[in-house]
């Protein structure tokens, strides 16, 4: 057993005691992790390895969340059945985003992204005969609605968005980590430390690229998906400009995104306002300190920047966000 | 044919709010070559220390005064103590700090002054005035006179005197500059203070009408991201002349094209971003960049 693996069986006999020891609500808290989980998961691909940043993951998010919520709420179709079409939907938007992405530098490119993310709201509102606009969608009570689980094994609705949430959770990861592992992940962190030499050693730089951001946002599109099955609704403030932008400190709190402190980034999305609710005289129900605290967990990671590479580059195979 | 006439002169007064921000963006582009995320952010902070003084007692002038003071001592102290360090690092890596900062000061404004929206009394008076049927107020025209005395005002700093031959030489080559004795450094951080100072003028002048929250400049720095890759990401003249005509364009669009209404504003923006980004890269002003690979 290599070291990795043993810390991947340690996180999955975690993962199935929590809900043994934990409450219901802490419960759906972590399912609703698990979702940040797979969205980070993708956008550490996509940034940390492949070299692209994208400050619009929430829009991807949302692509698989209306999805879902779409097919559910009109056309009657199982929630499980949905997840995989949101992945393909969303993976395919990714693909055709990849193509505009690749004549972008990395700084167009955030500003792109950024501009999307800032942008879907307002689009998801003006199409409200297909998303509901303002309203959203809300998937309680369908029969179509999730907990065709519930009862078996004696789970409660909570702890059944949780197997659920989890169980593809980890499936992702072993499939980022096999192809993160594979030729597919060497050629992308070879183009992100130098397009020039990937392409002088026969490496495909759009190709790569391109596939990079269809199946980052296949990632998204399914993080999206569930977290919209876990609170059963949709509506563009679901997925505001801050999701994409906390996602974004999620991937670099995950150890500049690898894919192994996914969890960690996912966590502390989840959880900051708690933390943050611990410190004398600060009210969290107040909105402003918890944004501060993202905001400067960002600023002091990025200023360890330095340090963290010069550590980085003697352990192999990891991503880092910030390639030039 | 009045209504034409009354969206583009309203179009030109959100135009140039558009077109400060987007100098202040463009200065520090020229100089490090990042975009800085936190510009917009960086305003509202300015516009809320204007607020509280003028809530104090102050009167309008001497309280922009003294905000413009802070807002370039505060840029300069950013830059030296959080983007110096990592300055000449992955590029990527400054463009992430600087939506920690982003995020950061948003939460500060809301953490201070709360979520609620402020009226902002500014020097200008919003009353309409009327000529021939198109209605305009003091504050309008204000804030268009005012984008162009700051643009004159940079254009003099930069070709007219020592300290702008420091900072382009600065920002063209460091290396050379250094030899010849330019203090490199510290015209960089002269840039982000001039840069915070524009900023701060921008979400002065854009707090009357916008009404003062943290979240004010959320959208205005897309339409000043808008701007600024129209005008070509390095030419201050593109930014504020592209300012001006996104404010028309969008408030063109937006009232003869229905499709896209008010709706739409913000796609349309982004669909200028993209275009121009794809298309042509060195926007309107700006120069074609040639890469070394």
């Amino acid at each position: 057993m290599r070291p990795k693996q043993v810390a991947f069986g340690l996180g999955v006999l975690v993962l199935v005691v929590l809900p043994f020891v934990l409450s219901d609500f802490r419960t759906v808290q972590l399912a609703t992790v698990g979702a940040y989980f797979i969205a980070i998961l993708g956008l550490d691909v996509l940034t940390g390895h492949s070299g692209q940043i994208s400050l619009g993951h929430g829009a991807f998010m949302a692509v698989g969340g209306y999805t879902t919520a779409i097919l559910m709420a009109n056309h009657g179709v199982r929630d499980l059945v949905t997840i995989p079409i949101a992945a393909a939907v969303a993976g395919g938007i990714g693909l055709v985003a990849g193509v505009p992405a690749l004549r972008l530098s990395g700084l167009y490119l955030a500003l792109a992204t950024f501009g999307i993310a800032v942008v879907l709201p307002t689009i998801l509102k003006k199409f409200d005969h297909f998303t509901g606009g303002s309203t959203g969608i809300t998937l309680f009570g369908k029969p179509t609605q999730t907990g065709h689980g519930v009862g078996v094994w004696g789970l409660t609705n909570n702890q059944w968005l949780y197997v659920l949430t989890w169980t593809i959770g980890c499936a992702l990861f072993l499939f980022a980590w096999w192809l993160l592992d594979s030729r597919f992940g060497r050629s992308l962190r070879a183009v992100r430390d130098s397009e020039l030499a990937a392409a002088a050693s026969g490496v495909n730089r759009a190709k790569y690229k391109v596939l990079a951001f269809g199946v980052s946002a296949a990632f998204a599109g399914v993080a999206g998906a569930l977290f919209a099955i876990n609170v059963a609704y949709t509506s563009p403030d679901t997925f505001p400009i801050t999701l994409s932008l906390y996602l974004l400190v999620g991937a670099v709190v995950g150890f500049f995104g690898s894919i192994w402190g996914a969890a960690l980034g996912a966590l502390l999305i989840q959880f900051l306002p708690d933390i943050v609710g611990l410190i004398p005289h600060v009210d969290p129900k107040q909105g402003g300190p918890t944004t501060f605290f993202f905001g400067l967990v960002l600023v002091v990671l990025m200023l360890a920047l330095p340090l963290v590479l010069r550590v980085a580059s003697r352990v192999a195979n990891r991503g880092y966000l910030g390639a030039r | 044919m009045t209504n034409f006439i009354q969206q583009i002169v309203s179009g030109l007064a959100s135009g140039g709010i558009y077109g400060l921000l987007a100098l202040a963006l463009v200065l520090i582009h020229r100089s490090t070559g990042v975009i800085n995320f936190a510009q917009g952010e960086m305003a509202t902070l300015s516009a809320f220390v204007c607020w509280t003084l003028i809530s104090h007692g102050w009167a309008f002038w001497p309280a922009f005064g003294a905000t413009l003071v802070l807002s370039f001592a505060g840029g300069l102290a950013l830059e030296t103590t959080i983007i110096r360090p990592i300055q000449g690092g992955p590029l990527l890596g400054i463009v992430i700090l600087t939506i920690g900062l982003l995020i950061a000061f948003n939460g500060l404004d809301t953490w201070i002054w709360g979520g609620a929206a402020k009226q902002f009394h500014g020097p200008f008076s919003t009353a309409p005035i009327r000529v021939g049927g198109v209605a305009f107020s003091k504050q309008d025209l204000g804030v268009i006179a005012v984008a162009f005395v700051v643009l004159a005002l940079v254009g003099v700093l930069f070709t007219r005197t020592r300290l702008g031959l420091g900072l382009r030489a600065a920002a063209v080559n460091p290396d050379e500059a250094r030899l010849v004795g330019v203090r490199v450094p510290s015209m960089l951080a002269l840039g982000w203070g001039l840069a915070a100072v524009l900023g701060a003028i921008a979400g002065v002048m854009a707090a009357p009408s916008l009404f003062l929250e943290p979240n004010m400049m959320q959208t205005v720095l897309l339409y000043a991201f808008a701007a600024a890759v129209l005008g070509g990401m390095d030419s201050p003249l593109g930014a504020v002349v592209g300012g001006l005509l996104l404010g028309v364009l969008l408030n063109l669009v937006g009232t003869y094209v229905h499709w896209i209404g008010g709706e739409l504003r913000l796609a349309t923006a982004l669909a200028v971003i993209l275009a121009v980004l794809l298309v042509r890269p060195s926007g309107l002003f700006g120069r074609a960049a040639a890469r070394r690979v």
